[in-house]
């Protein structure tokens, strides 16, 4: 049980970056990028061949992130220049990327048998120990670093950018570069989770990033409701949190005997649910409200 | 300070909804001028506000700020030179923003960017000062959340944004329109007190007579994408609301009582 957890826990914190991703992009930006099921399995191919290309495992993971900014800018550069719908320019990408991960890997599974990787401990610790100390001082350093960002002048042109465009353009920000600033960024984190993700499982798939966007926001979501007060600080923890949540909400079902081809039917109607119920609760207010009206 | 010279734009041009909105506008503000704009519906008061501040490029024409062309600047490019207040209060301030917020993002117009925290103390008690003019608290509250605030609130909050760096011009479209009387008179006083005090040079769209007759030290009238009517000097002195409604009338036959125009 406490293995299980322990377990749970790392992939929360793992996946913990993707949702801080996509709460940049689609929170803070207000731009729905779902570049993000590229970007992921971008970061875990360049990191996977890397490494096995000899490279020390910090390097490829520093690269690996770097390659997810360059398409997330991609993305926005799609937006920006030929103003195509945000929704396209991230399935654009993420299609384009399945390619590109495919051309990086040589195939459709690299094994990391045997490799030094990131969490491969240089101190007389336990690995696993070793790995979820490092994936929280990672993830606290990244909601520390989102924080202070988001509170600086450029931080908070790229907040009202998502906010109210009209008025943050009439301030003189170009909004285009602030798009770009923002997606790049976010899937920056994405694919640095990519590359962790491949370190920790020890393999990289061209196939995982399927549902990275689904997965992330349900984990966003349960996040907000459950923490959320409108404090940036403590969004970014609640986000955070939602996705070891949401990855111990799947283990749990998992252990109950739902099959695991379910899980994503089972995420798309957390997300559908989540989505409808601000909706939902509206009407029955109308339709209550209407009731009282009529019977008074 | 501000030339507009013989712009035209027409918008949808060759659809069924192709539309003249500005044909043939030329105007010449001096440093210090508070114009007041009147004229019926759809005459291009507000494509005209927005011609100035770029939102779209000309057909023809040209508009020079302090003798710089910015005929061909973007509009983040002129965002330096220009202050804006819309007619609706959600456009100018980011609801999810905190007034301070809002107020730090406003005091960097037209300026670089840094990565460095946007607010300090020195920065908080500038805010607060300005706020004072205000009348309404906000230096209080400058933590709270801008959509937490009434119409009017936003809306003054806008003018001290649009006016805490100092714009060549302010453009104002029918900024107390969408306001309570009492609320849009509180708005208008401040709007005064602010061009005054910073010796603004000013464009009001009005659809309100008296407004225009008790702001500014000019009026311009449009119709259909043109100014038919300036009133400086003397004659603008001795303008009165009978004045305008014969203007108006002979201009578009139509009786002004009939638009949407108000006689409060
Ligand atoms: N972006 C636009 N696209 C198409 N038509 C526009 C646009 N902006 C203004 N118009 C049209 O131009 C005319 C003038 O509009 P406007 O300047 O808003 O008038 P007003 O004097 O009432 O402010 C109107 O007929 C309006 O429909
Ligand atoms: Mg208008």
């Amino acid at each position: 049980m406490l293995d299980m957890f322990l377990d749970t826990l790392q992939q929360g914190l793992i996946y913990g970056l993707v949702v801080l991703g996509i709460y940049l992009s689609f929170r803070i930006l207000n731009y729905a990028d779902l570049s993000v099921d590229g970007t992921l399995p971008l970061g875990a191919a360049v990191a996977a061949s890397m490494i096995i290309a000899g490279f020390n495992p910090w390097m490829a993971t520093l690269i690996a992130t770097i390659a997810g900014a360059l398409a997330g800018l991609f993305t926005g550069f799609l937006h920006t220049k030929f103003n195509i719908n945000p929704l396209l320019t991230g399935i654009l990408t993420m299609t384009g990327l399945y390619s590109v991960n495919l051309l990086i890997m040589g195939r459709a599974n690299l094994p990391l048998l045997g490799q030094k990787v990131i969490f491969t401990t240089p101190l007389a610790i336990e690995e696993r120990t070793f790995t979820i100390s490092f994936l929280l001082i990672l993830i606290t350093l990244t909601i520390g670093f989102l924080y202070w960002f988001l509170e600086t002048e450029v931080g908070l042109a790229l907040r009202a950018t998502g906010n109210n465009q009209k008025m943050i353009t009439c301030l003189g920000v170009n909004t285009d570069n602030m798009k770009l600033l923002g997606l790049a960024l976010s899937n920056a984190m994405v694919s640095l989770s990519g590359a962790l993700l491949s370190q920790y499982q020890g393999y990289a798939d061209v196939g995982i990033g399927i549902g990275t966007i689904i997965g992330g926001l349900a984990s966003l979501i349960i996040g907000e409701v459950l923490l959320s007060n409108g404090n940036i600080l403590r969004d970014l923890v609640a986000v955070a949190l939602g996705s070891v949540i949401y990855r111990l909400v799947i283990a749990i079902v998992l252990r109950m005997g739902l099959p695991p081809n379910m899980l994503k039917l089972m995420t798309t109607f957390i997300v559908i649910a989540a989505l409808a119920a601000p909706n939902l609760k509206e009407k029955f207010m109308i339709k209550r409200g209407y009731r009282s009206y009529v019977n008074s | 300070m501000l030339i507009v010279n013989d712009i035209k734009k027409t918008f949808n041009r060759g659809s069924i909804n192709e539309k003249t909105a500005l044909n043939g506008v030329t105007l010449h503000l001096k440093k210090g001028d508070f114009v007041t704009i009147i004229g019926s519906n759809g005459a291009g008061k507000s494509t005209l506000m927005n011609a100035i501040s770029g939102e779209f490029f000309l057909d023809q024409g040209s508009i020079i700020i302090d003798n710089q062309d910015v005929t061909f600047a973007s509009q983040h490019e002129r965002a330096k030179m220009i202050g804006r207040v819309f007619q609706d209060p959600m456009v100018g301030t980011a609801a999810n923003l905190t007034i301070e917020q809002n107020l730090v993002l406003a005091l960097k117009r037209g300026e670089k960017r840094f990565l460095k925290r946007a607010i300090s103390h020195e920065i908080r008690d500038l805010f607060r000062e300005k706020l004072k003019i205000l009348g309404l608290g906000l230096e209080d509250n400058l933590t709270q959340k801008v959509g937490l605030l009434s119409g009017g609130q936003r809306q003054a909050l806008t003018l001290i944004m649009a006016s805490l760096i100092k714009p060549k011009i302010l453009l104002l479209d029918e900024h107390t329109a969408n306001l309570d009387p009492k609320t849009a008179e509180k708005v208008l006083e401040v709007t005064r007190k602010i061009i005054k005090e910073g010796e603004l040079t000013a464009l009001m769209v009005t659809h309100d007579l008296k407004q225009a007759l008790t702001y500014g030290n000019r009026i311009i009238m449009m119709h259909e994408g043109k100014i038919v009517a300036d009133l400086k000097g003397e004659e603008r002195r001795k303008t009165t609301v009978t004045t305008l409604l014969n203007l108006f009338e002979r201009n578009s036959g139509r009786e002004l009582l009939n638009d949407r125009m108000l006689l409060v």
